[in-house]
């Protein structure tokens, strides 16, 4: 799960770390609000969208640039106009752009140096780890493969949590020395408490900056979530944009799916996770290109199969679908019959192959053979595979 | 022999009056798994029967220990409450901790792994589909099934099955019976990223077995546990391995349905692995479908 600037700053303000002063609005008349709350000269006006590249992109409308400088409330509200209701296209959001439905308001910072300071999940270590780096405002990839020296790494207690003493450590490797040592210490710790109160598997700020007139402030931010603790983080969820999302994964969501879109033309419907990776690769090594990720869990109902049939067509790039199940305790029979009625009711013209194994598979297949419909069925895996790339190429 | 579980061992069910650890209760007692013991707290004293069993449920871990013999335990509780259920098997000393409960937050299993430390029992998964140690009856039944696992696709052998996923398991070990090999193991460590057991640890436990003779390791991006094990291997492992690594199509950054299968770096791809595993001395099945194919020419059996 993302979320919005805007909604970064809102937790930034609620954990005590340091950030310029900024102001979510919806409408244009909000944003001149806003920036008279603020007050003062040298305010910037941000489009809020789940993408990068906002500041170098283009509205539909023609109007250049997600990000803008401003000195007045006019001009905030007359830019915020011009971007509310309007289509943001980015390098990172594809030729469709995005909905820009909020704009951030923030009082524009002058930098004297820029750094970077991560809280991430270490699998490594089944703990989490401190990443930080003089070398903030960069692809922090890059920095640690062209020169790892730089990469300062502190590992956190497990049970103990950050210690100040680590901090310090790390505020001297940086070079933030005198006041802006006590400054670094409490941000350092305000981040990590967030990091862990709410359940979060990535807090990357880039840049963490010091400003001219010595001030430690976090800029930008990134957030990841672990989906496991959602249901004990009712704030963070209530966080979630679905409009940011995949609609299909949404979808897909409510009836317990697990659906990730992809860029090829076979889609797939697997039970369990490992099986549908599976499924994809060998669709790949046939010499097909997948659609989709679909993993329909261990106890697939009719009705899922039928959500999962819907969601599948409702990508345009489909040109046949492969069905691969190892009905362990499923019963292959009852998933055969979900198929079938999941066919039938939206008309299903694309070829699809089904591979079916396990529990009660002669009757499952059996109900396939005599549904009238013209599916293809598989001996194993190899033979799925090669069938449907056969039948897409028609 | 077999790693871990034998037909001998107790099995206890924490979670068992629930939907989910019923279920799955009933199709172990179906196998002939010597499942002694429920625990649900605040229905101590009740008995889960199913087709002549009869097995008396308790409301703590320790008392079922006590009274029962139970020396493994299979966690089927929700995820909210899953830590507290592997820490207190692991406060009463149980050996084994089979967690399959899926979904628990990665904070929680951070706090248990580093509470679990050096205490005696071992814990596999969470998120897996458990572990088998099939029976010599027909359709394997006699054997010990603990988890999700169904149990009728193995066979009594001597090939060690080791996995993150569950249906991939299903899928070797099927291969495999269907050619005419058993397995004297299998175990799904699960697809977690904070677990209790990993591909080396039972490596070395395949490589101690006397019964094992050959072994499948399946696994799949994210991390490195096929690394380490694979590394391990070149130099110890005294038995032929085939490997798969799921996820070669998988996009970076995306979670592929387990919580532990995202491609973080350039070593967490399917590529990258797959080269570290061939590299020491593991036969690399290129598809899912050639997983037991590609052992058994490994192994000199075909």
């Amino acid at each position: 799960m993302n979320i919005h600037e805007y909604q970064a700053k809102e937790l930034f303000e609620k954990f005590g770390v340091a950030s310029p002063q900024g102001k979510v609005a919806g409408t244009a008349a909000e944003a001149g609000q806003a920036a008279r709350d603020i007050g003062g000269t040298g305010l910037v006006v941000k489009a809020q969208v789940h993408a990068g590249g906002r500041g170098k992109g283009t509205f539909t409308n023609g109007f250049k640039g997600g990000v803008h400088l401003v000195d007045t409330a006019e001009q905030a509200r007359d830019l915020a106009g011009k971007m509310l209701g309007q289509i943001l296209v980015t390098h990172q959001t594809g030729p469709e752009g995005k909905l820009v439905s909020k704009v951030l308001i923030a009082k524009s910072v002058d930098i004297k140096k820029e750094y970077y300071f991560a809280v991430l999940f270490d699998r490594a270590g089944s703990r989490h780890s401190i990443i930080a780096s003089t070398e903030g405002g960069m692809n922090i990839e890059e920095v640690a493969e062209k020169t790892p020296e730089k990469i300062i790494k502190e590992p956190v207690h497990p049970t103990l949590g950050l210690q100040s003493y680590q901090c310090r450590k790390i505020a001297a490797a940086l070079g933030l020395r005198g006041p802006l040592m006590n400054q670094a210490v409490k941000l350092f710790t305000a981040v990590y408490n967030m990091y862990l109160k709410c359940d979060c598997s990535l807090i990357e700020i880039n840049p963490l900056a010091v400003t001219t007139d010595g001030q430690l402030v976090a800029l930008d931010a990134k957030f990841n979530f672990d989906d496991n603790a959602l249901y004990r983080q009712k704030d963070v969820s209530a966080m979630r944009d679905k409009t940011e999302e995949d609609p299909r994964e949404v979808a897909a969501s409510e009836f317990g799916l697990n659906y990730i879109g992809l860029d090829g033309n076979i889609a797939c419907l697997v039970n369990g996770a490992g099986l549908a990776m599976a499924t994809m690769d060998i669709i790949k090594h046939y010499g097909g290109d997948p659609a989709n990720f679909l993993d329909v869990g261990g106890g697939a109902s009719k009705e899922q199969v039928t959500a999962a049939f819907k969601i599948i067509l409702s990508d345009k790039k489909v040109k046949g679908i492969l069905v691969n199940i190892f009905g362990g305790i499923m019963d292959c029979n009852i998933v055969a019959t979900g198929i079938v009625a999941a066919a039938n009711e939206v008309g299903l013209s694309l070829p699809l192959v089904v591979r079916l194994e396990g529990n009660n598979v002669e009757a499952g297949k059996k109900t396939l053979a005599e549904s009238g419909l013209a599916i293809s069925t598989a001996s194993d895996l190899t033979d799925a595979a090669k069938k449907i790339v056969a039948a897409i190429r028609g | 022999m077999a790693i871990l579980v034998d037909s001998n061992t107790r099995i206890l069910v924490q979670g068992i009056t629930g939907d989910f650890g019923s279920r799955h209760a009933k199709l172990s007692l179906d196998y002939g798994t010597k499942l002694v013991a429920g625990v649900t707290p605040g229905k101590g004293g009740q008995f889960f029967e199913h087709d002549g069993h009869k097995v008396p449920v308790f409301d703590t871990v320790g008392e079922a220990m006590k009274e029962t013999g139970a020396t493994v335990s299979a966690i089927f509780v929700p995820p909210p409450f899953a830590a507290d259920a592997i820490l207190e098997g692991v406060d009463a000393g149980l050996d084994l901790v089979v967690a399959i409960t899926e979904g628990i937050p990665i904070n929680d299993m951070i706090k248990v792994k580093s509470a679990m430390g050096h205490r005696k029992t071992r814990l596999i998964g969470p998120n897996c589909p458990g572990v088998v140690t099939p029976g010599t009856g027909k359709d394997s039944h006699g054997g010990c099934r603990i988890g999700i696992a169904p149990g009728y696709i193995h066979k009594r052998g001597n090939v060690g099955v080791v996995s993150r996923s569950g249906t991939l398991t299903y899928e070797a070990v099927w291969q495999l019976t269907t050619r005419g090999y058993g397995q004297s193991t299998c175990v799904g460590i699960g697809g977690d990223p904070v677990n209790g057991t990993n591909h080396l640890d039972v490596l070395k436990m395949f490589n101690e077995d006397p019964e094992t003779e050959a072994i499948i390791m399946i696994g799949e991006i994210g991390g490195n546990a096929e690394t380490e094990a694979a590394l391990w291997a070149k130099d110890n492992c005294k038995k032929p391995i085939a490997g798969f690594i799921a996820g070669a199509t998988a996009p970076p950054g995306r979670r592929m349905g387990h919580a532990g299968a995202i491609v973080g770096g350039a070593d967490d791809t399917a590529q990258a692995k797959k080269r570290i595993l061939a590299d020491c001395g593991i036969a690399v099945s290129e598809t899912p479908a050639d997983m037991a194919v590609t052992l058994l020419k490994h192994w000199g059996k075909a």
